[in-house]
Order: C-alpha cells, then structure tokens, then sequence
C-alpha cells in the first residue's frame, strides 16, 4: 500500500504546484510531471496484484467513528486501476497542450485534475464505509469543478448544476446502504460488515438495490443518465475522456464490491441488470444517433456501452445464482473487459472530439465534413475508435461483447434450465445494439470526417501537435491490440473474476480455457480475413496501376450544380431509425419560410429531447412547489440560524439525558 | 476439413449462379427469354478487366472499402457448414463473430458511400444502415433459437444437428425461423419487398445508389460480394429448408445444393409477384421477423 499512499500524496499535495506556476506554460508542466509520477508509482502494485500477489492490506485506528481508516488493493480494486492509470496518464499528456491555449489560469483546473485522479485511487482502496463516502463525495466535488472550468458560460453552469444535483442523488442511497450493511455487522469496516451470505434475503435485496440506484446513478444507468449528455459535453474534452472513460466506471465497481459483501446472488439481481442494461443500450445508442452535437452523441453512448456493462454483470449474476459457473465467469469476464475497453475506444473518441474542436472551433457535426484530408492521422485513430465501439471485429469491443454473448449462449442452451432460454434476450439485445452502434458511428466518422466540408470552420485544420496526437495513437493502437490480441489478455482478469465467482484462481482459470479457445478461433478467421484483405487490396492496386485511372466529380445525375450543403447530413442520416422508434426519441424537426408557391429560402432546425429529462424536470418542478412552503424557514437571518442550532442541541439533550 | 475446403471453393464458385438463376425464374414469369446462365461471370469479367474512375472527393477509405467488404464476406463463408458437414472454422459463439463480419462488410461499405460526399449515396448508406441495424438481432434470435432448439453452440455444430426428425417434432418453430431467415435474406441482399435490384431512379434504390461512383475491379469485389451474401445467407435458410443430416456425402452435397437453388428459385418468385414495399414500412416488416422468432421460442419453451 505503500506505493499507493506515496501517489495518492504526489498527486494530493504536488498536485498544488500548477497553482503557484507563473505562466499556463509551466502550470502545464507541473500538472502533467505530478499526474504522470504519481501514476508511476501506484503502476507497481497494481501490476504485482494482477500477476497474483496475494492482496495488500492497511489499517489504522482513526478518529472517525464506525471502524478504522481501512484502505487494501485486491483484484478487482487493481482490475479498475488499469484502465484509471492509462487514461488519466494519456489525458493529461494530451491536457499539457490543450489547456495551454486556455484563456483564464489553469493551475486550478491541473490541481483539480490530479486531485480526481487520488479520489479515484481512493474510491477504489477504501475498505471503510465513512472512508468511502468521503472519497466518493471528494470525487464527486472536484469532477464538479473540471465540469465547469469554463464557468463563464451559462450552458456550462447549467450543466454543472445537473451534474452536482444529480450525483448528490446518487449519494443519498449509498449512505443508507452502508448504514444497513453495518447494522449487520461490528462496524463499517468491509471486513467487520454483514459477513457475505449472512444477511436476511429481504435486507440483501434492500441493499442491492440501493446500490444499484445509487451507483447507477454515478455509472449512467436508465433513467439516472441525464446528467451525461449535460456534464460530459461541458467539460473540457481531457476531463470528459476520463470521466466518461473511467468515474462512471466507479459506479460499476461500487455494484461489483457491494455483491461481494453481500454474497451469494438472487437470480432477479441479474435479471434486473440486464432489464436495465438492455432499456441503457438501447436508449443510449438511439439517443446518441440523433444527436448533431459530438461530445453529446458520445455520452448518450456512454450510456450505451454503460448498459452493456451492466448486462455482462447481469448474465454473470444469473450464472452464479443457477450455479452456472461458465456462464458466470463469461459474463464477468466480459463485463470487467468492456470496462477496460470502453475507458479506451471513449478516452480515445473525446479526445478526438477535443483535437477536432480545438482545429475548428466546432462540434455541431453538421458544420464539418472532409476532414481525413486535412486531419489524416485524427482521422485514422478516430475511425479505429469508431469502429472498435461498435463492436466490429477485429478491434477489443468485439472482444468483450462476444464474451458476455457467449456467456448468454451457453446460460440459453443449457438443456435444464429452461428459465435460462430468457438470456437470448441479452445475445439479441447486444446485436440490436451492436447495429445501431454501427450506425452511429458510421454516421458520425462519415460526416465529420468523409465527404466535403461543409462549412468554411474547417478550412485551414489540420493535426494537432505530437503531444495531442499520441495520446490518440497510443489508445487507438491499444484498442487494436486487445482486439487482436484478447487471449493472452485473459489472465489479467483471473485475480478478479475469481473473487467475484467465488472460485480458486485455478478453477476459474479452467473454465476461462473454454473463452481462451474461443477467441483463438476467433483471431483464426481474422487472420485469414487479413490475408484476404491484403491479397484482395495489393491484385487490385496491381492491376489499376497498369490501367487507365482518372478523377471525376461525384456522380450527381448531371445537374453540375450540387454544393457542399447538399450532402446527406447528420440529422437525415439518422431519420430513418429515429422514426422508427419514434416513441423513445422525441424528435421533431421545424421547417420555416416555405411557404410559397416558388419559395426562395426555407430552414429546417430538428431537435431530440430526452424523454426520462422531461419527466424527471416535471417530477422536480411538483417537488419544488411542496417545498416552497419551506422557504420560511431559511429567512437568510443569520441570528434566526443560531436560533433553530440552540433549538436542535436543546431537543437533543432533552431526548437524550431523557430530562 | 477437405470437404470443406471444396465446400469453399463451389461456394466461391457456384455463388453467382445464384442471381443467374434468380434472373431467369423473373424472366420465365414475364414471358422473356432472359439473359445468358453465365451472364454474371461475364459481368464480372468485364469489370475486373476495366480501369477505374474515382471520385475527386474521395479519400483512401473508397478505395479500401471493396477489398475490405469481399475478404470479409469470404472470412464469413469459412464459418459457415454446408450439406451438413462443418465449415472450415468452427467454435462456441462464432454465429456472432459471422454476424460481426457482416457487420464489418456492412460498416466499410456505408463510409466508402459516404467517402463520395453525394447526397444519393448518403441516402443509400442511411438507408442500408437502418434496415441492417433492424435485420441483426433478428439474425442473431433466430440461430440463438436453432442453438436451443438443438443444443449447440456453434454453425456447424446446430445447423447440420436439424434433421427431417427436427421438422417432425418441432415444425412450427421451423417455420417461423424460415420466414424470419427469408426476411433477413431479402432485407441484407436489398430485394424486394425491401428494395429493388432492377430499378432505375436513384431516390428509391438503396444497395445499387451505394455503388454509384464504384468503378472497374472495385466494383467487381462489391458485386461479388454482394452474390457470396446471397450464397451466405441463403445457406443458412437451405440448411433448415433441406436437412440433409442422414444422408451420405454425395447425395447430401446435391440436396443442399438443390436447396440453395430453391431459395434463388424462391427470390425469384416472390420479385414477380410482389412490388416492393414503402420505405418507411420496412423497419416495421424486419421488427416482425423479430418477434416471429421469439414466437418460435416460446414454443420451444413449451
């Protein structure tokens, strides 16, 4: 733990150094030297523990009541801080040139930087309830602040309070949660909770679900996702990568910790999170076609990929509770590695986003076009990612969706287990979400980047420099390379899947042999689609380069008239499929100034609302009308104030001392 | 794994036969004599031999696109069993990663249509990319409900497993799975009802506006794939339609193939008898062949 504790101080108290820099240059400089040290350090024991280091431990007495400042590192902890360290590592190296051309300081936004970077360390060390909460809320807090680096802005501020009042909501479940937990047991340490398997059925579910409602909340489960599509696009594109790419991942890690105090599952856990991971799939990847914003259209799939996630726990919850060992250990494995895999193809995306909004002062998808000719290698990395979250093989999202969708497959034809057929629902869900992620993504690459320009903000981008440019290179190679190559990858997940199925690492190990063989196949047919691909590209190239080869205009049925604006656009893309789910996509579009027989202009705006933000706005507005009853009492007198605390400590003797 | 290998290679083959014979059931219900049974091949010859035009506005991606979508077009045909012998490759799960190269095919094919910066081709991908992203799970429902019904994990595990016993027993869950591959058969390979290979204006076409720029060998590769999807997915109807699981080498190779060839017979029939279908209809025709299937596995269940 050592090692944890020195990063988590680098971080925490280096981290105040951007503050004291004198120009953004050196603040720069600073924040990117203490990100990258203090991810050194807590590198090591993380790779010791996925080696199979038996779990490191510490404990203290502390001042706090309900148990002892209880930090350790096990599997899944060290599993969570791989796709942590990366992400914050490669965003702050893409940060330190980004941020330079800031108006206004940024020591502040590198101190907050590295301070998410220790709350999430501690988050994910925390082996005390209180010491939990307080990370999660420290967490919470300065993710608020990067949120809103650019406070000036109203649409920043309104999405900052989204995010702040959202996350509070979450929190509001978790501390009743632990609060139940503890009851069961001496204190609020993880070790001396409710011993797993000890609790009443009625009170583990109680405390699932809590946990679901509360994680979920932070993790961007249905209909708790409304503060990403507001926080995500507001926040500057380093901090969006990774708080899509790895906090909300911490609210699926709260899920996975919390089954483990609680113990052997229910099957209905399961199949709530797969309820709920198939309505955040679908939803998310339907949302995120029909927006023109990018950064938007990449949170709504985080709420996506989120969903996925949450399916993979689900089919894996549903194996343990049947005592299907294979399909529990599929469907963890494929979970905990689209954790990893999502933190990298969305790390990757947002800060392509980032690269193509620093080059054209734009997001709104319909305003670009063309820029593989003046941005190649964002162009590449970006269609790497691109293609790797929809789930395209040969890339590392394929990788883990096909693990979950085995697990699914083989929980469905198990011949005695008739209950089970029901997880054909997940292998049709993945592939229903699978197609509509191809959709997405083709559309988003195709018209930011395809075709021709279709506004003059494009003219003059270009790539951004090497230190934005690698960050992108080294993410879009990772993806390729856990893609290609997934099962030498699968020992890394063994520490943690053997503590979340309860089985010996070698046991485990055995039955993840039967995923090992698959993916050899797999990398089998790719291998021979790439020779293919090759063979096919070099006879082809061969045989042009000795033929006649000429440049024309895009066909365009011989009006000779056709102008950028007349490509098909972002918003006519997605029609299709957006009117056809029509009743979960609120859509509609308004045409103006046709109105002639011979009309001269005409404009058309179209916009997607979100069906759970209106309903939830609603829900909010009845709730503010009853507690605007309550306003007498906060007068703003501070005299009044001092008042209610004599008030309250009088009452607290009285039913106390019982006077 | 020779067998194979030669089912590969009458596959790579025999697969634009199938449009021949499609062509000529059209052409026997409207009283024409109909082009040459090798027309294809010719076509395809004559393109292979040609030089290329390319769009000015195109980039790298147009020309990747095509060899792209045929390799993986031919990495799916190894997943796939014909006349109930198993494929080259076989393993637990690989219906997703065979739906995945159609996904691969599909995704390459989209952006080159996009690379071109036409709004005609654009509205082909978006069009394609609709009905495909409907097409899938109902693809992916209907073999997971041939891995329940017969147990296994893999193509060629479950698809050569349906024998003449299977329809016995289970011969409305046959049916419904037969109508719900034949609608994504007809959606993925863009005919009618879904689209129309045959027509002329671009604003209806969906496949065919995809390739408007395509030129010379490039185009070949996409016709050329485009008659392998038909032999891919056509395959996978013929194997429930002809089960041939008893039966020797011989006469199992010449009953699938004899299968085959009733479902181009069968394309064939149902394009001269039917129009095609309002655009904004289809989504609905393939969210059926979704709940067909999962008709069909509440009665496995039963």
């Amino acid at each position: 733990m050592t090692w944890i504790f020195a990063a988590m101080a680098v971080w925490s108290l280096l981290g105040l150094a951007p503050l004291a820099a004198r120009s953004a240059r050196r603040a720069g400089d600073f924040g990117i030297a203490v990100t990258l040290l203090g991810a050194a350090l807590a590198a090591v024991p993380v790779v010791l523990t996925l080696a199979g280091r038996p779990p490191a431990a510490f404990s203290h007495p502390w001042a706090v009541p309900y148990g002892s400042l209880a930090f350790a590192l096990d599997g899944l902890s060290a599993f969570f801080m791989v796709p942590l360290l990366l992400l914050t590592s490669l965003g702050a190296i893409f940060g330190w040139k980004y941020w330079q051309h800031e108006d206004g300081p940024i020591g502040p936004t590198w101190l907050f930087y590295n301070l998410l970077i220790a709350s999430m360390v501690a988050v994910l060390c925390a082996r005390n309830g209180v010491l939990f909460l307080v990370a999660w809320e420290t967490m919470a807090l300065v993710s608020f602040f990067l949120v809103t680096s650019h406070a000036g802005d109203v649409e920043v501020r309104k999405a900052g309070w989204i995010y702040l009042i959202a996350t509070h909501l979450g929190s509001v479940f978790l501390l009743p949660m632990f609060v139940t937990l503890g009851q069961a047991g001496t204190s609020l340490d993880f070790d001396h909770l409710a011993a797993p398997g000890t609790l009443a059925p009625a009170t583990a579910a109680i405390v699932f679900v809590l946990a679901v409602l509360g994680f979920g909340s932070k993790a961007g489960f249905l209909p708790m996702h409304v503060w990403l599509p507001e926080a995500h696009p507001a926040a500057p594109s380093p901090v969006s990568a990774v708080m899509s790419g790895v906090m909300i991942k911490l609210g699926i890690y709260g899920i996975l910790r919390v089954l483990l105090l609680l113990g052997a599952p229910a099957a209905w856990w399961g199949w709530l999170l797969v309820g709920i991971g198939l309505a955040s799939g679908v939803f998310g990847v339907l949302m995120a076609l029909a927006q023109h914003d990018l950064k938007r259209l990449l949170a709504y799939s985080s709420v996506e990929n989120i969903g996925i996630i949450a399916m993979g726990i689900g089919v894996g919850i549903i194996g343990l509770a049947s005592g299907q060992t294979l399909v529990a250990i599929l469907g963890f494995a494929g979970a905990l590695w689209h954790v990893v895999n999502h933190a990298l193809f969305k790390g990757l995306l947002f800060l392509g986003a980032g690269a193509i909004q620093h080059a054209t002062g734009t997001r709104q998808l319909d305003r670009l076009g063309g820029l593989l000719k003046t941005m190649p290698r964002t162009g590449v990395a970006v269609l790497v990612g691109s293609a790797a979250i929809s789930g395209l093989p040969p890339l590392n999202g394929f990788a883990s969706e096909f693990a979950i969708f085995l697990g699914a497959l083989v929980g469905a034809t198990t011949p005695s287990r008739s209950g089970l057929a029901g997880l054909l629902v997940v292998a049709a869900g993945l592939a229903l979400i699978g197609g509509l992620a191809t959709a997405c993504f083709a559309k988003a690459f195709g018209v930011v980047f395809l075709g021709v320009p279709r506004s003059d903000a494009v003219e003059g981008a270009h790539d951004p420099g090497a230190a934005m440019l690698w960050p992108l290179g080294i993410l879009a190679g990772t993806c390729a390379l856990l893609g290609l190559g997934a099962p030498l990858l699968l020992p890394a997940l063994l520490p943690a899947i053997s503590l979340l199925t309860g089985l010996p690492a070698a046991m485990a190990s055995a039955q993840l042999h039967f995923l090992w063989r698959s993916l050899i196949a797999v990398e089998a047919t790719i291998l021979i689609l790439a020779i293919l691909f090759f063979a096919l590209y070099a006879v082809r190239s061969r045989w042009l380069a000795a033929r006649p080869v000429s440049r024309a205009v895009t066909w365009d049925c011989g009006f000779g008239g056709a102008t950028a604006r007349m490509q098909y656009s972002s918003a006519a893309f997605a029609m299709p499929l957006i009117s056809a789910f029509s009743a979960v996509v609120a859509s509609h579009g308004e045409v103006t100034g046709l109105s002639a027989l011979f009309p001269r202009e005409g404009s058309w705006s179209g916009h997607s609302g979100d069906i759970f933000k209106a309903a939830l706005s609603r829900g909010f507005g009845a709730l503010q009308r009853i507690l605007r009853r309550f306003r007498r009492l906060q007068n703003g007198n501070l005299q009044v104030y001092v008042l209610y605390i004599a008030l309250t400590m009088l009452v607290l003797l009285v039913w106390k001392l019982g006077i | 794994m020779p067998i194979a290998l030669l089912h590969f290679a009458l596959a790579l083959v025999l697969s634009p036969m199938l449009l021949s014979l499609t062509h000529r059931t059209k052409a026997f219900f409207a009283g024409r004599q109909g082009a040459p049974w090798l027309q294809p091949y010719f076509e395809l010859g004559r393109l292979l031999r040609k030089g290329a035009v390319f769009s000015t506005t195109t980039s790298w991606v147009f020309q990747v696109a095509p060899a792209l979508g045929l390799a993986a077009a031919m990495a799916a045909l190894t997943l796939l069993p014909f006349a109930g012998h198993r494929a080259i490759i076989a393993f637990p799960g690989d219906l997703l990663l065979f739906s995945g190269l159609l996904a691969l095919w599909r995704f390459a094919a989209i952006l080159a249509a996009l690379d071109t910066g036409s709004s005609l081709e654009g509205m082909g991908a978006s069009r394609e990319a609709a009905l495909s992203a409907l097409g899938e799970p109902a693809l992916i429902l209907a073999l997971g409900a041939i891995a329940r019904q017969t147990g296994q994990l893999s193509l060629s595990g479950m698809l050569p497993a349906l024998t003449v016993q299977t329809w016995n027993q289970a011969w409305p869950v046959l049916a419904l799975l037969l109508v719900t591959l034949a609608l994504v058969y007809l959606a993925e390979n863009g005919r009618v009802p879904f689209d129309d290979p045959t027509t002329h204006l671009e604003l209806t076409m969906i496949h065919e506006v995809m390739i408007l720029d395509s030129s010379g060998p490039d185009l070949a590769f996409i016709e050329y794939a485009a008659a392998l999807k038909l032999w891919i997915l056509g395959a996978l109807m013929a194997a429930i339609l002809a089960p041939v699981s008893p039966l020797p080498e011989a006469p199992a190779l010449l009953l699938a193939l004899a299968g085959m060839a009733g479902v181009a017979i069968a394309t064939g029939v149902t394009e001269s008898v039917m129009a095609r279908s309002r655009l904004n209809r289809l989504p609905k025709v393939l969210g059926t062949a979704s709940i067909l299937v999962a008709v069909a596995l509440l009665l496995i269940q039963r």
